[in-house]
């Protein structure tokens, strides 16, 4: 069982933490005007890459807060854990 | 008997009576099962599990192949090893034919588990671990050492010298020299499992060898889970048998394992001995065991066997034939005889006693498990770690380091003691069989596996060692190939003509050894097994003889029977009470949900279906929320408690679903937003009170509040206090009735419970469940998200297109609705079926088909209409309805359809699915 340094907690059993896919697919900023494939594909179309990949986690049963990881996908390790990147203020 | 004196480290001051198949035997604390059965000379043990062959016991420890015994005193327990059982006065036990057979009662026996966090884990109290653990101890850090067996010292027997004293007195020292340094040094534990990052799990059997003496308050076995910064592998080598015809009888055993059972146990395992080996270690069992009074005849595969031991043994009357393979084996219950080739030609040696050495194998499961890389190595014939692992080190035999200086060098570092004087070894003649007929060569012996299966396996086509291993069993029973995983790479190599050394071996998974699911459950069994949640109620629920319905891990009133009613009568009397009346249901299991912060409204924009940021305080919106996909998640309402606060409720079973939802979306998506998610679902009471009379019972208990339909509208809330209390009360239907939603702080449930009770009492108050719940908004066509609803169900699909908003740009799931397959006319849709029959109450999840115009079905496979995901009996309609999911299902309002029901098909009608009160007449009163 891995130990996933949870940016908040620190390092934590990998039992407490929640996958929550690949990090970096964005709310498109107007749904409305994407054609039903690009819909789709953010909706259902997800990479699946051998080696790193950015991925999602959620520290789930302990500060419940997100963060975002990269992880190898072929060795399982943890590259890095990050706090998701505040974005600018919505006007 | 075959107790040697003078020999072994048993108590034989005290003696312990055992039963074995039936038969009563003695022996001395410190034996094994299969120890003190050797020492009564019974060799035959049970019968292979395939070709029900006599076998007996191998070797003298985990990697015994043959010994299964069934415990039945203390405590029943299948397949055990004779050779870990430690003996215990009044243990009854037998040989497994078969398969073993598991109690039929509980285990009395408590197991738990134990968290430990160290600097270093050593695994293996040998030489090695044993320096390790000291080194690493005397230079500050925090020690855990773990052993499997009851005493430290490994493979040490007493006859080796370490600084010029016996080496169990040096072991002795070193040990109280841990405890000195406050390692915590734990024997009996097997490390069973190493995971990532220095994560170990180890099996510590605390009482089994106390017998019927052990403590009931103490644990029987504990599972430790421990991280380490460092882990350091000492876990040693196991002797690698080779394979010849009718290698598995009784009689035929591991060479040093017969030089175990004299020095640890006092145990001549036979007189009259043959010792079958390619490598050195077999001499000094040879040689112990002609000391202690056998005639031992050595068989060498080398043309030249090692001087130095051919000497010790010929002193002390042993002969060495060199060039001589093993070709079979006589006997039946045990063996008789050894048939041998030697350079003139075959030999048939009397003997009782068989021991084979094809060299060693390091134990190198526990680093395997880590995804270790092994290499073969050619001078043990065996696998060994290649490389390392960050934190992980590997030293002594489990490295492949065989010779004692060089063990004690890789455990003690610079403070290594010196060794005894050891003969230079010889290398080891790699040899994986003799000739013989490979239908007869065992190659696992728990599994009756050959030489000739693995032929079948090459012949089948099979090229890699994994699919080899499937297609045999070979490794698959409970010793996980610790004798037969190598010799099934070798022999698999030869056949294919490949080098071991391309072809490798099978990965070593967790568990290394068999570990009981009682001893994984620790704690979590019975009651501990999932935790349960009851609402404040609970006790008057049950005392009201509340049948109990789990939802989630939440024990829920599911109907109140009266006496002489079962769950049909018990919920049309609820119902038509609640109806007629009024009733009370306890809703604390609600989700609840209090969101707070200036951009609440903006979130629940987002999330919510409809807009949820015009509401004004003090009402109340009925929400729906939708994945990306704009599939249904969950309904519920929402309060809009203060300008930047609104409450939300959930399904019960929603709860969590949704507040990790909204915090993903919050926090991943929207972290700019200033608001703050906190579920209040405990801290919240809730009591719906319902029906045509709940007006008075509200206006009773709270004489403060107007209830008048000006007042306080349908989908609005207010505050008011009961002597003091704050309690919040909303106009919420869920039933179509005129209704009143109470909360309070769940520290006054019950008393208000019963405050609301003797106030209905005139009107025939009448608590009710789940089931007339679900009855009550059935009969209105309301939806249970989750029952109705499976993760394909648009709002759309249960006719609520009300509920999404035209007016707002985006919400989530939003530009899903507009994907042609959402407006697919051939969608279920949400309507109601009646039988028309007005009898049958349709089974849930039923399918329904549509017949041809002739009334024939369609030729399998039949079509699949929808299916049904509610039905129940009414009071109201006084007849069976359900809820159904059936395509295009609106536009075929007033069709006949069928649904299959044991065998039969029951006509049933589509209609809309407010069935009582359709004008909602009734929801003011
Ligand atoms: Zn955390």
């Amino acid at each position: 069982m891995q130990l996933i340094h949870c940016p908040w907690c620190g390092p934590r059993e990998e039992v407490e933490f929640h996958y929550g896919g690949q990090a970096g697919v964005a709310y498109p900023e107007r749904p409305a005007e994407l054609s039903d494939q690009d819909w789709a594909e953010y909706v259902f179309y997800r990479d699946n890459p051998k080696g790193t990949f950015a991925e999602r986690w959620s520290h789930s049963a302990g500060c419940r807060r997100w963060f975002d990881a990269v992880r190898d996908t072929h060795t399982y390790r943890f590259l890095s854990t990050t706090k998701p990147r505040p974005k600018e203020v919505r006007v | 008997m075959s107790r040697v004196h003078g020999y072994g480290r048993v108590d034989r001051g005290r003696t312990l009576s055992f039963t074995f198949d039936g038969r009563e035997y003695t022996g001395h604390p410190g034996d094994t099962l299969a120890s003190a059965l050797l020492a009564n000379g019974v060799h035959l043990v049970g019968a292979s599990v395939k070709l029900g062959r006599p076998h007996g016991i191998s070797a003298a420890w985990t990697e015994d192949a043959t010994a299964l015994v069934q415990v039945e005193r203390p405590f029943p327990e299948p397949m055990l090893q004779a050779t870990t059982v430690e003996l215990v006065d009044g243990l009854v036990a037998r040989g497994v034919n078969g398969q073993g057979r598991l109690a039929d009662t509980p285990d009395p026996a408590r197991y738990d588990r134990k968290h430990t966090h160290t600097d270093t884990l050593v695994i293996g109290a040998g030489p090695a671990g044993l320096l390790a653990a000291l080194s690493a101890a005397r230079a500050g850090e925090d020690v855990v050492l773990l052993d499997d067996r009851p005493t430290a010292g490994g493979s040490l027997t007493g006859t080796e010298v370490i600084d010029g004293r016996p080496a169990l007195e040096f072991v002795d020292d070193v040990v109280a020299e841990l405890a000195r340094l406050g390692v915590r040094h734990l024997q009996r534990t097997t490390a069973f499992g190493q995971y990532d990052d220095g994560f170990v799990l180890a099996l510590e059997r605390r009482t089994d060898h106390l017998g019927f003496d052990a403590p009931a308050q103490r644990s029987r076995q504990r599972v430790h889970r421990i991280r380490a910064l460092k882990v350091v592998v000492a876990t040693g080598a196991q002797e690698r048998p080779i394979v010849f015809e009718d290698n598995d009888r009784p009689g035929i055993m591991l060479a040093a394992s017969a030089r175990d059972y004299l020095h640890r146990y006092g145990v001549l395992a036979g007189r009259e001995i043959v010792v079958f080996t390619a490598d050195d270690a077999a001499y000094a069992a040879a040689v112990d065991l002609a000391g202690a009074g056998a005639r031992v005849t050595v068989l060498d595969v080398r043309e030249n066997p090692p001087l130095d031991w051919k000497s010790r043994a010929n002193d002390v009357g042993v002969t060495v034939q060199p060039s001589t393979m093993v070709t079979g084996t006589e006997g039946e219950e045990r063996v008789r005889a050894v048939l041998a080739r030697t350079t003139d030609g075959g030999v048939r040696l009397p003997a009782d006693l068989l021991l084979v050495s094809g060299g060693w194998n390091p134990v190198v499961h526990l680093f395997s498990h880590v995804r270790g890389a092994l290499a073969y190595d050619p001078s043990l014939g065996s696998f060994r770690p290649s490389g390392s692992l960050p934190g992980v080190t590997v030293i002594g035999a489990a490295n492949g380091t065989l010779d004692l200086a060089g063990v004690l060098r890789e455990g003690g570092g610079p403070d290594t003691p010196a060794a005894g004087p050891e003969p230079a070894r010889t290398p080891a003649a790699v040899v994986w069989r003799t000739d013989g007929d490979p239908e007869r060569q065992f190659v696992d012996l728990q599994r009756d596996a050959t030489v000739a299966d693995l032929g079948r396996a090459v012949g089948a086509g099979l090229r890699s060692v994994e699919h080899v291993k499937r297609y045999t069993t070979i490794g698959t029973a409970h010793d996980q190939g610790k004798t037969s995983g190598v010799l099934a790479s070798g022999i698999t190599a030869e056949l294919l003509d490949v080098g071991i050394e391309d072809l490798g071996t099978t990965t070593f998974r967790p568990p290394y050894t068999p570990v009981a699911f009682a001893a994984l459950a620790g704690r979590g069994r019975g009651e501990l097994f999932d935790p349960v949640r009851t609402t404040p109620l609970h006790d008057w629920h049950a005392e009201a003889g509340a049948v109990f319905e789990d939802v989630g891990q939440w024990k829920r009133p599911r109907y109140y029977p009266r006496p002489g009613e079962d769950m049909d009568a018990a919920v049309l009397r609820e119902c038509a009470a609640t109806r007629s009346s009024v009733g009370m249901l306890d809703g604390s299991t609600l989700g609840k949900i209090d969101v707070q912060g200036p951009d609440a409204g903006v979130l629940l924009d987002r999330l919510y279906t409809n807009m949820m940021s015009t509401l004004k305080v003090g009402r109340v919106r009925y929400g729906v929320l939708c994945g990306n996909d704009g599939m249904v998640l969950d309904d519920g309402t929402v309060l809009r408690i203060d300008e930047d606060r609104y409450l939300l409720t959930t399904t019960t079973g929603g709860a969590a679903t949704v507040l990790d939802w909204m915090e993903e979306w919050l926090q991943t998506e929207w972290p700019e937003l200033r608001v703050h998610l906190t579920s209040v679902t405990e801290q919240w009471s809730v009591f719906p009170v319902v029906g045509p009379r709940s007006r008075e019972v509200i206006g009773e208990v709270f004489a403060e509040l107007d209830v008048s339909n000006d007042a306080f509208p349908f989908m609005s809330w207010r505050d008011t206090t009961l002597d003091g209390v704050p309690v919040r009360i909303a106009r919420i239907s869920f039933s179509g009735e005129l209704a009143y939603e109470v909360n309070v702080n769940s520290w006054y449930a019950l008393a208000l419970w019963e405050r609301l009770l003797a106030a209905g009492r005139r009107f025939g108050i009448t608590p009710y469940g789940t089931e007339t719940m679900h009855v009550l908004r059935a009969e209105k066509g309301y939806p249970i998200i989750g029952q109705d609803t499976d993760g394909t169900v648009t709002p759309q699909d249960l006719g609520m297109n009300w509920v999404v908003s035209k007016k707002k740009e985006d919400f989530v799931g939003k530009r899903s609705f507009a994907r042609p397959e959402n407006n697919n006319p051939q969608r279920k849709q949400f309507v109601s079926l009646l039988p028309t029959d007005g009898r049958t109450k349709l089974p849930e999840g039923s399918q329904i088909v549509e017949l041809y115009e002739d009334g024939k079905l369609p030729e399998p496979p039949v079509p699949m209409l929808g299916h049904v995901t509610s039905s129940y009996h009414s009071a109201e309609l006084a007849r069976p309805f359900a809820l159904a999911l059936v395509k295009n299902g609106r536009a075929r309002i007033g069709e006949l359809v069928h649904v299959p029901v044991a065998g039969v098909l029951v006509p049933a009608v589509i209609g809309e699915t407010v069935l009582v009160d359709p004008e909602g007449a009734r929801r003011d009163g």
